[in-house]
């Protein structure tokens, strides 16, 4: 009867992240960034049905980076503990901070217990009453949560992009400003992404109930013509 | 509330009632005993140049008492669609809540709206799994009505207890005052109607159903409630403002007043 290899706990986390990391960072990127209004998701991906930003409540958007099965089963999740918690109590139980909590205890539980970590990196961002009530909560592979204030970058290269954003974002900037300046950060000094090949959304204060809203090409390609 | 995951073999898909099912939420189908619950009264729907436009009285009743008087009965199910219900007033607001909840749900698990006829049939199925209720007298009889965006018109469901889905091509009516409000309709009734005509001819059917019917409320200049009243076209529902259908009742209480 042959006997299995000790291997330290240590190497075994270790080694389950850099498979994570590795997985997400052969995706693209995606930015989340507050403007005057709300919050502009925008994300690189050519694709116009296979979604990586979608609406989760009235309040409160979701998008992810990495493998597109595992984060559509996490934002189908999402939709029904909002819509759940939404029916049991009432439409403004539904917040962001829980929901995010939920996400972490599900992807920390994934990565400590099964055989695969999840390949993905997801955002839960909530559009507040006000500027300042705006949340963005990025929850990494592992379940780690990070409550990001003014922006925050998901997928392969979040460094070198983050660090172009920390330089051009500016408190109660506009929308095409917003996107102009998220698109410039992802794409870095050595390309341009046109509208067709980005995915963007907002979560707008001023859309009534439900502020998720989609910006189609042509949308996207008036901001950032500005 | 813990986040609700299935295997894919189990997973219920977009369909809300029965992830309420799953998660033990389904409200209560069956009631036992003679339960005295208020009822709601009168609502038209009418097809116009446009798409449709939907109205409904305020009132609900419990016996020989009016029970509320600001009621909403025709309430919004979604952009394009909207819903007027007649019966017992609990249940079906309950349905109505269901099915709004509904639709957003499977737009927001699917990326896309149901087809109107999707709609359609999913609220036939809610009034069908209402049937054992039903039969303890807590009827709901909905009326619904959309803009169907694939072929560009509007259009118009009715209901029996059963779940049975009829679709009407002109106007339909239902609750304690269908009789009066129908005929009105069925008389001035034509196809080429503008807004304005079908927003004055359904106001016009619901002043009548008042006039005869003592379950259905009029205008109630008083309390200053009118009628609820939208417009589902192409752009979406529209309620009307009441100061819009003040003058909608004024031009018909002159017309009363001459004859």
């Amino acid at each position: 009867m042959s006997q299995p290899f000790y291997v330290s706990p240590e190497q075994v986390m270790k080694d389950r992240a850099d498979y994570a990391r590795k997985g997400i960072a052969r995706g693209r990127a995606l930015v989340a960034v507050r403007y005057d209004d709300g919050i502009a998701l925008v994300a690189e991906n050519p694709s116009n049905t296979l979604r990586k930003i979608s609406e989760i409540y009235d309040r409160l958007a979701f998008a992810g980076v990495g493998k597109y099965n595992e984060f559509d089963q996490l934002r189908v999740a999402g939709v029904r503990a909002a819509d759940l918690k939404g029916f049991q109590y009432s439409r403004d139980d539904v917040d962001a901070r829980s929901l995010a909590n939920n996400y972490a205890q599900i992807l920390g539980q994934i990565f400590t217990h099964e055989m695969k970590p999840m390949e993905v990196e997801i955002l839960v961002a909530e559009v507040g009453i006000s500027g300042d009530l705006d949340q963005l909560f990025h929850i990494l592979y592992d379940g780690t949560v990070v409550d990001e204030r003014r922006y925050t970058v998901l997928g392969g290269d979040a460094e070198a992009i983050g660090a172009r954003m920390k330089d051009t974002f500016a408190e109660g900037q506009t929308l095409g400003a917003a996107v102009q300046e998220a698109t410039k950060a992802l794409s870095g000094p050595d390309r341009t992404l046109s509208a067709t090949e980005l995915e963007v959304a907002v979560l707008s204060r001023s859309n009534g109930r439900r502020c998720f809203r989609r910006l189609n090409d042509a949308a996207v390609a008036e901001a950032l013509a500005g | 509330m813990s986040m609700p995951m299935f295997t894919p073999g189990t997973d219920p898909g977009s369909n809300f009632p029965e992830l309420l099912k799953r998660v033990g939420l389904a409200p209560a189908s069956a009631f036992h005993g003679d339960l005295a619950v208020p009822h709601a009264t009168t609502c038209v729907a009418l097809r116009f140049a446009d798409g449709v436009v939907m109205a409904g009285d305020r009132r609900a009743t419990s016996g020989n008492l009016i029970s509320h008087r600001g009621m909403e009965k025709v309430v919004q199910a979604d952009q394009h669609s909207g819903v007027a219900i007649a019966g017992a007033a609990g249940p079906a607001m309950e349905m109505v809540k269901l099915f709004q909840l509904q639709l957003e749900h499977y737009e927001k698990v699917e990326g896309n709206s149901l087809s109107l006829e999707g709609k359609a049939n999913q609220l036939g199925m809610m009034v069908r799994s209402n049937l054992p209720a039903a039969m303890q007298g807590m009827v709901v009889v909905p009326i619904f009505a959309g803009y169907d965006l694939r072929r560009a018109n509007g259009r118009l469901f009715t209901y029996d207890v059963t779940g049975g889905r009829y679709e009407e091509h002109d106007y339909v009516a239902t609750g304690s005052g269908m009789l009066h409000a129908g005929t009105v309709i069925k008389l001035a009734w034509r196809p080429e109607l503008d807004r304005a005509a079908a927003i004055a001819l359904a106001c016009r059917s619901l002043w009548e159903a008042a006039d005869a019917d003592s379950a259905t409320g009029g205008p109630d200049v008083l309390r200053g409630i009118y009628p609820v009243v939208a417009t589902i076209t192409a752009a979406g529902w529209t309620r009307l403002a009441d100061v819009e259908l003040v003058d909608v009742f004024d031009t018909i209480t002159t017309e009363v007043r001459s004859r």
